[in-house]
């Protein structure tokens, strides 16, 4: 590197010296121009545009038409599907989301002791999330079978009946987040990073105060740890409320519309009725909700994160 | 503390049999014969293993051509993902400009889009360039960055020490040099997490391909998955075959970078 380096010397002249400080303004700029350009071309663009024609009937051939607030109106007052997607959707991030952090958490402080083999059970709990979604899928429609899945041969061990998950009402929604707790690692590794920044003499002062495990847990691990589980919420509730590949590859949306997420319904209007501009008016309520909800969450924060660099400087 | 100790591992060893379980399933089953699948109980390990099956599965649909566009997808796409997204991070690491961090505050912010949002304005945004039903759409936009991929680089650009930037400077680098001979060198371990980032999210897309392919040559290897799913007469254990196919590139892959991923994910992840 460094004969590189002197190469550049005899090069230089003065006049280059000059050139560059002339266009040394717009040197940050020709850096992060490929991100500047991307985000108008397929981010903000995109993202104006969708609330420009949310308030247009906007059929993808024929014509459009302006139409104000009708798109709104017509979905809060004159759509089943579209309360009941939302349902499902809600239920869905109700189960989901406690579900996966509890899980994510305690796979996480499993995997910071510190034992054997721990690497290769940290690869194990890793292995699932790095496959596809629809392979995902795939795996878990024979998991699930009714008759044939190794689910219910594990269930019936401790004496349950298991369900025929897929095509009972009552479970497909189960299953659908039973599948997806199954790809939660990314979620576990950020934890045990996590885990693995709370410094051990914290637990060494409260063991001298003789402090319990459960103790340790809620009064050292928790609190150190908020920051990354409000990181974590936010991004699993935004992640819930998106889940549409498992719902379109595994069930459809059925049995009776019990898998019929509000993405799915998005979806729908837009490539199967071909309403773009509805469709983009129920896109932009899901955006406000999840603006709203991480809002909300970023808010109540205060009260339950705690920041180290409140006490103590950096 | 021994019998804390056995414990722990017995529930280490509880999880890990829930995570491989479906995995085991998958595999037993792309090898079975028709007659040992419907049975219950389950049979683990089939009395006759059918390799067969892989090459019998394979052949139902093009599977080659949606290899051949999976391939082309996912290493144009990383290819392009490595490119901008560090020059964005070295752009945002080692200058300062007006604005820069309102910038890099909506750069983070994008990150909470929904994707159902933008979708449709990308797809009439792809339909008027006429890129629908080609690869395109799931190739360019790898060209612009990504906002997590360009954090992740950039929290790294900043540990390295400054001295370096500002022996080079005197030496003559101008700004391109530094970021390709001096920083690009020292970035090897997140860029491969960024390409296998990349490479996972690419091989893994079913959204993009079901919105922006049309037709059957252009398919997708998961896209193509899917389809067989619905398909009329296609068994199980070619369900599987397949499925298990799929799955194995991402998986070598996993291993082979796995200390890349777990720790570079872990190391530098999350401190902001």
């Amino acid at each position: 590197m460094s004969t590189e380096i002197s190469t550049n010397v005899s090069k230089q002249t003065v006049l280059q010296t000059k050139k560059k400080f002339k266009w040394g303004s717009i040197i940050p700029f020709l850096f992060i121009s490929p991100w500047v350009i991307g985000f108008f071309a397929f981010t903000f663009g995109p993202l104006l545009f969708s609330l420009v024609i949310s308030f247009f009937n906007w059929p993808i051939v024929g014509e459009t038409k302006f139409v104000g607030f009708q798109n709104y109106i017509e979905m809060f007052t004159n759509d089943p599907y579209f309360w009941s997607s939302l349902a499902v959707t809600v239920k869905f991030a109700v189960l989901f989301v406690p579900f996966n952090l509890i899980i994510a958490l305690f796979l996480a402080i499993l995997l910071n002791q510190k034992v054997k083999a721990m690497s290769a059970f940290r690869t194990i709990f890793y292995l699932p999330s790095v496959i596809s979604g629809v392979a995902l899928a795939m795996i878990w429609a024979w998991v699930f079978s009714g008759e044939y899945g190794i689910l219910n041969y594990f269930l019936s061990f401790v004496g349950i009946n298991g369900p025929d998950w897929l095509n009972d009402p009552n479970w497909a929604l189960v299953a659908m987040v039973i599948a997806s707790l199954w790809g939660q690692g990314t979620m576990m590794l950020i934890f045990l990073a996590g885990l693995k920044n709370i410094p051990q003499n914290l637990y060494e002062a409260a063991s001298i105060d003789g402090a319990g495990k459960v103790t340790k847990f809620f009064k050292i691990t928790i609190p150190m740890l908020s920051p990354i589980i409000l990181f974590n919420l936010i991004m699993t509730i935004i992640a819930a409320f998106q889940q549409l590949t498992l719902a379109l590859v595994l069930t459809g949306g059925g049995p009776l519309r019990s898998t019929y997420f509000y993405a799915m319904y998005v979806y729908e209007n837009a490539f199967k009725y071909f309403k773009m501009g509805y469709s983009s008016a129920n896109a932009w309520f899901m955006f406000i909700i999840v603006l709203g909800l991480t809002f909300i969450v970023f808010k109540s924060s205060t009260m339950w994160v705690y920041y180290e660099g409140e006490m103590k400087n950096k | 503390m021994k019998f804390g100790k056995s414990l722990n591992y017995t529930i280490l060893i509880g999880f890990s049999i829930l995570f491989l379980a479906p995995f085991f399933w998958m595999v037993t089953t792309a090898v079975k014969t028709p007659d040992e699948i419907y049975l219950f109980p389950p049979k683990w390990i089939p009395s006759d293993i059918q390799f067969g099956n892989f090459m019998k599965a394979w052949t139902i649909q093009p599977f080659n051509t949606f290899l051949m566009n999976s391939v082309i997808v996912t290493a144009l796409s990383t290819i392009g993902q490595l490119i901008s997204s560090s020059l964005v991070a070295y752009g945002f690491a080692r200058f300062t400009f007006k604005g820069r961090d309102f910038l890099f505050m909506v750069l983070l912010a994008t990150m909470m889009i929904p994707w159902e949002v933008t979708m449709i304005p990308l797809y009439m945004e792809f339909n008027y360039l006429g890129w629908i039903n080609t690869l395109k759409p799931l190739i360019v936009p790898s060209f612009f960055g990504a906002p997590f991929f360009i954090f992740l680089l950039r929290q790294f650009i900043m540990t390295i020490p400054k001295e370096l930037d500002e022996a080079a400077k005197i030496d003559g680098a101008n700004h391109f040099q530094i970021y390709s001979r001096i920083c690009m060198p020292i970035m090897v371990p997140p860029l491969i997490l960024v390409a296998v980032f990349q490479i996972l999210g690419s091989w893994n897309d079913y959204l993009g391909p079901l919105i922006f392919l049309n037709d059957q040559s252009k398919y997708t290897l998961t896209l193509g998955l899917s389809q067989f799913r619905g398909m009329f007469g296609v068994d199980m254990e070619s369900i599987m075959a397949v499925t298990f196919l799929i799955c194995l590139p991402p998986l070598i892959l996993f291993f082979i970078a796995q200390r890349y991923i777990v720790e570079e994910v872990m190391d530098s992840g999350l401190k902001g």
